[in-house]
């Protein structure tokens, strides 16, 4: 199934919960969609006997300099058809439902998101810091991030 | 043939106070620098907690502040036993994106290159989950076979390890003379060692005693977990991205996709994973054959290679099968000279999310053998 089938069918059971389509060369297709109900969506699209992505590639945090964003790269093992879906934050509210019940990989790929860019992903069971140390401050990847002078005493550009 | 099952004891009755033990991140099993608080109940494992993040080098962020081609070096040190096949899922990515087609002898140097670093990174492998069932003789074998492999890299590239040496639109220097023997002798070699191999550990008794029947992981769990490569295709499902969507020229050879079949054990077991590996050296030998014998001996390697590299505005992801499984590149484009960001799947990281699933109710010396089993490599996990 084409990513524009795909996206019919997501729209006719979702409306406005899908905003937008995008297909430009050279770039990768996909999808847009809101925040609020990305949880049933992937479950809807998980589910779903002709579409069953049941395989969650990746998912990344994303900074837009001015939104935050977490992109969703699905595979359907059965049926070998790919779907990306974007979904934009704010960055003064930062929260999305966690998807880690559906795919339990997405476990440790939204505590990479919460560790690098500070997004909330509300519902999940453990969501702490996985690559940095525990009591690190700020997000590293957020493209406005200043490296702190001293890390517990040790100079950190050294 | 082997009887072994999850034990589970009754302890009604008996003292016993769970323990919290910790592994790691200095010790020689561990594969690298990882921690793992294990909740032990008695020698019984209960709870894993694996803790990351000692190798992080903050390679997402360096490759913001680098231009295309200054990132390859970083990725070599992700995987720092696989470098071949690293650098080949971020090449195919921005050779799509620019739209450069690559030459044809090229493909071809870059299919003998990365199965041959498949080989040297499944010899590793079973190497150091023989040394953690406590095989040693198998790891000296295994070692003195890959310098050969790592021999002919450093003619060719001019690094053991970390190679730099594919690029985008080409690889940064022409194959040697002799190259296409070198290769053959180096499957002969493979071969025969293997067969050595399979007599001395993988059939050994106290060998197929000590994995079969361990960390049994069953394939729908993999995939809901996120597994892939010989994690995936031990538990029995041969997914294999050179089977299911050919990228490069692997539509053109002939090869089988290896899966676990519970010889010994139970279907995804720590055996399975490992015969996994081992099979797939022989395909991979059979895909070097069929290279070399195809590719062709005259034709400029550095012909489509760009002067300037100039992404267009846009995102794409690309995967490859690494020897560990898929790794993939999502790299998003402003249109300037450095990436917007590079998002790699990192296989290990991934495939090392399972061990608390698949570790529980089994004995402390079995954690450290599942973990063996799934390969991890600690550059990749923590980036």
């Amino acid at each position: 199934m084409t990513q524009q089938e795909i996206y019919n069918i997501l729209k006719e059971k979702f409306g406005d919960e899908i905003i937008e389509f995008s297909h430009e060369l050279p770039s990768d297709p996909y999808i847009v969609a809101n925040r609020s109900k990305i949880d049933e969506i992937c479950l809807f699209l998980r589910d779903e006997e002709n579409l069953n992505f049941d395989y969650l590639v990746i998912l990344s945090g994303m900074d837009y300099i001015e939104k935050l964003g977490v992109v969703y790269h699905l595979y359907s093992i059965k049926h070998k058809h790919r779907l990306t879906i974007k979904v934009f934050l704010s960055k003064d509210d930062p929260h999305i439902p966690t998807v880690e019940k559906i795919w339990r990989s997405a476990d440790w790929h939204e505590r990479e998101a919460w560790d690098m860019y500070g997004i909330i992903f509300d519902g999940h069971h453990n969501l702490i810091r996985i690559l940095c140390p525990y009591d690190w401050e700020g997000f590293p990847l957020r493209k406005d991030y200043k490296t702190p002078e001293e890390y517990h005493g040790i100079k950190v550009p050294y | 043939m082997s009887e072994r099952r999850k034990i589970e004891f009754d302890y009604s009755g008996v003292d016993t106070d769970r323990m919290r033990v910790n592994v790691g991140p200095q010790h020689p099993s561990t594969h690298g620098v990882l921690r793992l608080e294990v909740e032990l109940e008695g020698e019984i494992v209960t709870e894993v907690v694996p803790h990351i993040g000692y190798l992080h080098r903050c390679f997402e962020k360096h490759a913001e502040a680098m231009t295309y081609p200054q990132v390859i070096p970083y990725i070599d040190r992700m995987d720092y036993i696989s470098s071949m096949n690293n650098e080949w899922p971020y090449v195919i990515a921005i050779e799509e994106m620019c739209g450069i087609k690559v030459p044809e002898k090229v493909e071809y140097i870059r299919v003998i290159c990365a199965e041959l670093n498949r080989i040297a990174n499944h010899q590793i492998a079973v190497a150091t989950f023989g040394l953690d069932a406590g095989a040693f003789t198998p790891f000296l074998y295994l070692f003195r076979d890959r310098e050969w492999i790592l021999n002919l890299f450093e003619r060719i590239s001019g690094g053991r390890l970390l190679y730099n040496y594919f690029c985008v639109g080409g690889v940064r220097g022409d194959v040697y003379p002799t190259f296409k023997e070198d290769c053959l002798d180096i499957v002969r070699q493979v071969r025969a060692t293997n067969k050595e191999i399979m007599d001395l550990l993988i059939y050994n008794h106290i060998f197929v005693e000590r994995t079969a029947n361990i960390g049994i992981l069953p394939v729908d769990v993999a995939i809901n977990y996120g597994c892939s490569g010989p994690v995936l295709r031990g538990s029995g499902f041969p997914y294999d991205l050179r089977r299911s969507e050919p990228y490069s020229i692997y539509d053109r050879f002939d090869f089988d996709v290896q899966v676990g079949k519970g010889e010994v054990g139970t279907v995804g077991d720590c055996w399975d994973r490992n015969i996994v590996r081992m099979r797939e050296m022989e395909e991979s030998c059979k895909i070097i054959e069929q290279a070399v014998a195809q590719m062709p001996d005259t034709g400029d390697v550095f012909e489509a290679i760009p002067k300037k590299i100039r992404v267009p505005k846009g995102e794409i992801y690309r995967a490859a099968e690494n020897p560990k499984g898929e790794l993939g590149f999502y790299i998003v484009s402003d249109g300037g000279q450095k990436p917007f960001r590079v998002r790699p799947r990192a296989t290990s990281f991934i495939n090392l999310s399972v061990l608390p699933e698949i570790s529980k109710g089994y004995m402390l010396a079995d954690l450290i053998l599942i973990l063996g089993s799934i390969d991890i490599v600690l550059g990749e996990v923590d980036r």
